[in-house]
Formats: structure tokens, C-alpha cells, sequence
């Protein structure tokens, strides 16, 4: 198992590289130090918490913050002092910010004007925007008579209309209720998909950061936790804080105790017995280590058996969600862990039941490691 | 008895009718008395007019009313040139105010938002003291030998005192002064609530410093410019103290003459008619902007 995750950029020269980035507000650091390179036609999400400084770096992308020190690259030229009149990037705004005394079409063809292009071939791109985001109708409107889902079209045809090599999206789907969030989320990768743009997206949602992106950044306390693809921060997270932030996840502390193959063998006090896990770096023996699995990634076992990777306990708790239900089981160590099984029969007899013990294990290859 | 239906609408009713209320008690009606005037013939008594209504000796009640103060405004060209020159200063005062107000009212919406309220203050402050003391200590300022001469002279810029005082320099200097909170205000209103984003997305989209202002912040303060000017612009028709005190002989505004047809030559039906006159004036510009809004309000 590899852990640098297999990324089909990394060829390329980045278009995007910032390099030792740190942003200070007074005694607080926003951006503490950040590199990260971002290649062409990525859709690249920058996620965390609110105040983790991911909004901060978009802004600097932008040009609205000037970095405190370290500087940012685009196509390899420096742009660090460039006021952002003068990028070739664009932004749309978690407000979306359209000019309210403007029209639909006036607003999307503002940064047209700017850059003087002639009438009729602004009249052409607006319509194709307007096309773009299937708008065409609303054209003569003004912002405050457009529904939030109508703006935030607006506000996104009017970020793509001068096709920047870049687009920046702070929280695009914020504002939107939940059914138009999940709707506008596969639009957005297919738009960004036909345009070929690199697109940057700022979110604090893990769901859509892993429905839309080819990477992630996940960030906290303005340093970068991990980067990867949303399948390799989910399956391997590297940190406790990128394990939980992804949906739940069972940690079991250890000590290692052998290195085998592609292997560790792990001692588990909270787990109650050994634990295998695939793990092919070099790792010194003795080292205090973290184990996590995924909930759905444990079985039930008909029986207990001495195998590695496998515990018993009580279910305590039972969380019925429809497709899926959670297990919350009691170890003898007093660990408390969770898994799910699929409610795969409509009104079944409930196979588990409140107090029963039950046998759970998981495969090597399904864990990970967590060093830090 | 009544339905709750019926309630609800004499409740209603009464509240749109306060407003119209407060504005027949506190406006229709003296100006009507204004226009009553106005159509009277002066007289040497208290009050110094003849009623319109009067009791001839045959007993028969008769109305009289004499056109001829309306007459007078139309042919004798002092007064078209006093309203020519009110309407002059009052435009050149308000096109000075936006220069000096704007300036000041963006500098205050930019600030560090601890700074605005005492930069507000010391724009609110000098209300605290009377206008007319505030007019007076101009002239002391403005004199031959007073302060601005004083310190132009001692700068080396000039030899001899300036003629400042007494001037249409110094009426607009003096207006402009006093008038300067009513613009400074509402634009501040309307800066310190436009969005920063909007900068931001003009500027992402291409737009330099320079024409961020003139195509965002300036249309977006339209309102509070309008408001502004309008509270700068009216009052300053009617201004008579500050050109009595700080202007010339020549200074010619229908505010001063309205006050010496009342007050020297108390020729009451004559200053009514003139006030009449000014107030048809000020309501024309504001109907006219009303229609306009109407109209964009229709188009969108």
C-alpha cells in the first residue's frame, strides 16, 4: 500500500504553487506556513473548520491579502504583489457580491468591459454564460429580484465569463438549501469539466469537498493536516483530526510489536488482542501507534475465533438511518466502538438486538496507521 | 356593533391619517394663511393687511383679492434676480458641500470603525453651539485684519489683507461651513453600509482602484447624495442670515429680501407672495425626481 496518493497531475508544472505562505492579523496566525501546489484543470478543494485559514489563502490567491511572508507562483511567475486587478484569476464570492444596481447581463459582462472587450463579442460571451448556467431567460433582472439559487448562477457566470485560467470558489454552495446543494454540486464539476478551468473551492463541508475534488487540502489552525485525493484522505487519514473529520472512525492505540511483509502487528490494550495492519514504511518497533477503521469497514463474525484483528463486545446502542444502521458496541476494555451493517431486508427480524455479544473483525488492508 | 374586521380598519386608518394630519396642521394650513396673505392688500394697522373678506358700507360682504403682489414679483426684476441668485448660490453651495462633504463622509465610512463615532462627533459638534455665534466668529476670521489675513500675510502670500469678508466668497464659505453635517450625514449612512465585497469583485474582475469608485461606490451612494444635497439645497434658497452677516450690498438672495419686505418695509402680502413663490419652486424639483424614481421603478 502506497501512502503518497496516486495523483494524475503531479507531472505537470503547477499552475498554482505557494510556497512557505504565512499570513499573521496581529498576534494570530491565520496561514501558519503553507506550500501546496495545485496543477491545470484540478478541482482543488481547500476544507476545515470555520477559522482554520483556508479563506484566508483563497484571498491571497485573490490578491485581497498580501502574504506576510512566503510568496505564490501562477505558471511559475511570481504574483505575490500583483493587486488583483491585474490577475488572471477570477473569484466568486460566498456572498456572490453581484453589483445591485446592475442588470444580470451588465454584471456578467462587467469584467468584459474591464478588459475592453469590443461590444459585440461581450454580447456573444454573456449570452454563452448565460447559456452556461441556464439563465437565459433572466437576463434584464436585477440581483434582488432573482431567487438565491439565480444568484449564485449569476454570481458564477459572471466569475467564469472572462474564462480565467483560475477560478476561486469561496463556500459556492453555502447559501443553498440541501436538495439544490447536491444538484449544483455535480454541476459545477461537469462546467468545470467542459471549461478545463483549474477550479479552487474554500468549503467547511466534508460531504461536498469529497463529492466534487480531485484533491484535497484538509487545514487546521492555518497549517495543511493532509493533502490527497478524497479516497486516500478518507481510507488513510495520517492524523487523528483527518480521521474524525471525515465521517466516524474507530481509534485504537497500540505498541508495535513486529514488522512482517507488507505488514505491522500491532498490541492493542483497548482493542483487547493483536491488530495486523497493511503498512509497508519503514516503522521502529515499540512506537506508539494509532489504528483506525472505518465502520463499515467491520464484519460480524459467527463465532469467535484467535484471529488478529478481531474483537467481542455488547451492542449498547442502535441507531436505525434507513439505508444503514450504527452499532455502538462495548469492549472489555471499556473501548466503545462503532460499525454499520446494511438494513438490506425491509422488516426482517432484527438479526441484532440490545445486549447481545457479538464478534467483529476487519481485514489488514482495510485499516490505517496513524503515526502523528 | 362593530365587526373585528371594522376595528382593524379604523386602526389602520388612523395611523396612515397622523401623517396627514401633522402635515394639514403643521404645513397646508399656515401656508394657506400665507397664501391668504399674500392675496391681501397692505395696510398701515396690526395686522399690517386687509382682510380678503370685507364689510362695505352698503353691508354687503365682499371678497377682494389683489393679484398685484404676484404682479410685482413677475415685473420687477429685482425679485426673478433675487430668486436667479438664490437658486445660483444655492447650487454652487451645494456642488461645494459634495466636494468638501464627500471626502469627509468616505474618510469617516473607511476608518477603523472605533474612530467613526468621535470623527462623527467633531462633525456633529459645532450644532452645539448657536449657528448665529458660529456665523459671527467667521467674520472675525474673514475680516481685513483677522485671523486668515493675519496668517496669509505672515505665510508671505500676500502684501496687503485680502477682501474676503463681505463677499459672495464669504456667503459661500459661511454656507458652506453650516451646511456641511447635513451632507456629511446621510452619505455617511449609505458609504458605511456598501458592501466591501463589491470593491473586491469589481477589482477581481478587472476593475483599478479609480473606477471602482466611479462605477460601484459612486451610483451605490446616489441615494445619500440625493438626500444630501437636497438638505444642503433647500434651506440654502431660503438662507438669509449668513448673506446678511457675512455678504455684500450686492448679495441678492430671496431669503434676505423676503426678511426685509416682512420685518423693514412690513409689507407682509408682498413677502407672502414671495414665499409662495419660493416654496412652488423647491416643490418643482422634488415632484420632477419623484416621477423619475416612478418611472425607473416601472422599467424594472
Amino acid at each position: 500500500m502506497n501512502y503518497s496518493a496516486p495523483n494524475p497531475f503531479v507531472d505537470e508544472e503547477p499552475i498554482v504553487r505557494i510556497d512557505g505562505v504565512t499570513k499573521t492579523f496581529g498576534s494570530t496566525y491565520a496561514v501558519d506556513d503553507v506550500s501546496l501546489q495545485i496543477f491545470r484543470g484540478e478541482f482543488f478543494s481547500l476544507l476545515g473548520s470555520s477559522g482554520c485559514g483556508k479563506t484566508t489563502l483563497l484571498r491571497m490567491l485573490a490578491g485581497f491579502e498580501t502574504p506576510s511572508t512566503g510568496r505564490i507562483y501562477i505558471d511559475g511567475k511570481d504574483i505575490t504583489d500583483v493587486p488583483p486587478y491585474r490577475r488572471p484569476i477570477n473569484m466568486m464570492f460566498q456572498s456572490y457580491a453581484l453589483f445591485p444596481h446592475m442588470s444580470v447581463i451588465d454584471n456578467i459582462a462587467f469584467g468584459l468591459k474591464q478588459e475592453g472587450m469590443p461590444k459585440e463579442s461581450i454580447k456573444e460571451r454573456v449570452e454563452e454564460m448565460l447559456d452556461l448556467v441556464q439563465i437565459s431567460a433572466l437576463g434584464s433582472r436585477k440581483p434582488h429580484q432573482l431567487s438565491g439559487g439565480q444568484r449564485q448562477r449569476v454570481a458564477l457566470a459572471r466569475s467564469l465569463a472572462k474564462h480565467p485560467r483560475i477560478l476561486l470558489l469561496d463556500e459556492p454552495l453555502g447559501a443553498l438549501d440541501k436538495k439544490l446543494r447536491e444538484r449544483t454540486q455535480f454541476e459545477l464539476v461537469n462546467i468545470q469539466e467542459r471549461l478545463g478551468i483549474t477550479f479552487i473551492v474554500v468549503t467547511h463541508d466534508q460531504e461536498e469537498a469529497m463529492t466534487m475534488s480531485s484533491r484535497v487540502a484538509l487545514m487546521r489552525e492555518g497549517r495543511i493536516e493532509q493533502i490527497d485525493t478524497p479516497r486516500m484522505i478518507y481510507e488513510f487519514p495520517r492524523s487523528r483530526y483527518a480521521a474524525s473529520f471525515f465521517g466516524s472512525i474507530n481509534l485504537f492505540t497500540g505498541v508495535v510489536e513486529s514488522q512482517d511483509d507488507e505488514c505491522i502487528n500491532i498490541h492493542s490494550d483497548e482493542a483487547g488482542g493483536m491488530l495486523r495492519v497493511n503498512y509497508s514504511h519503514p516503522i521502529a518497533i515499540g512506537s506508539d501507534v494509532t489504528v483506525a477503521v472505518r465502520p463499515e469497514k467491520v464484519r460480524l463474525l459467527p463465532e469467535i475465533s484467535g484471529e488478529p484483528n478481531t474483537v467481542e463486545g455488547v451492542i449498547e446502542e442502535i441507531a436505525y438511518l434507513g439505508d444503514v444502521s450504527i452499532y455502538h458496541v462495548d469492549l472489555a476494555s471499556g473501548k466503545r466502538m462503532q460499525f454499520t451493517q446494511p438494513n438490506t431486508q425491509a422488516l426482517a427480524e432484527q438479526p441484532l438486538d440490545w445486549g447481545q455479544r457479538v464478534t467483529l473483525s476487519w481485514q489488514p488492508q482495510a485499516a490505517g496507521v496513524l503515526t502523528e | 356593533m362593530m365587526s373585528p374586521v371594522q376595528k382593524v380598519n379604523w386602526g389602520r386608518l388612523g395611523i396612515a391619517a397622523l401623517p396627514w394630519f401633522w402635515l394639514g396642521l403643521f404645513f397646508v394650513l399656515p401656508f394657506l394663511f400665507v397664501l391668504k396673505i399674500s392675496l391681501a392688500e397692505p395696510q398701515l394697522a396690526q395686522p399690517p393687511y386687509m382682510e380678503l373678506i370685507r364689510e362695505f358700507e352698503d353691508g354687503i360682504m365682499t371678497l377682494v383679492v389683489n393679484f398685484s403682489n404676484y404682479q410685482l414679483l413677475l415685473e420687477d426684476s429685482l425679485y426673478i434676480n433675487a430668486l436667479l441668485g438664490s437658486i445660483k448660490v444655492a447650487a454652487v453651495s451645494t456642488l461645494l458641500a459634495i466636494l468638501v462633504g464627500y471626502p469627509m463622509a468616505y474618510g469617516i465610512a473607511r476608518a477603523p470603525s472605533h474612530w467613526r463615532l468621535p470623527l462623527l462627533m467633531l462633525i456633529i459638534l459645532p450644532f452645539w453651539t448657536s449657528f448665529l455665534i458660529r456665523v459671527y466668529a467667521w467674520i472675525g476670521i474673514l475680516k481685513n485684519n483677522g485671523l486668515l489675513n493675519q496668517f496669509l500675510m505672515w505665510l508671505g502670500v500676500t502684501d496687503a489683507p485680502i477682501d474676503i469678508l463681505y463677499t459672495q466668497t464669504a456667503v459661500y464659505i459661511g454656507i458652506v461651513y453650516s451646511y456641511l453635517p447635513f451632507i456629511v450625514l446621510p452619505l455617511y449612512a449609505t458609504l458605511v453600509r456598501l458592501d466591501q465585497s463589491l470593491l473586491e469583485a469589481a477589482a477581481d474582475l478587472g476593475c483599478p482602484p479609480i473606477k471602482q469608485f466611479l462605477l460601484i461606490t459612486l451610483p451605490l451612494s446616489l441615494p445619500g447624495l440625493i438626500a444630501g444635497s437636497m438638505l444642503v439645497f433647500i434651506p440654502v434658497m431660503g438662507e438669509f442670515v449668513i448673506p446678511d452677516l457675512l455678504g455684500g450690498p450686492n448679495t441678492l438672495m430671496i431669503g434676505k429680501l423676503m426678511w426685509t419686505e416682512f420685518f423693514a418695509n412690513k409689507d407682509w402680502p408682498l413677502a407672502s407672495a414671495l414665499a409662495a413663490v419660493l416654496l412652488v419652486v423647491l416643490i418643482i424639483p422634488f415632484v420632477l425626481l419623484r416621477h423619475m424614481e416612478q418611472r425607473s421603478e416601472e422599467v424594472e
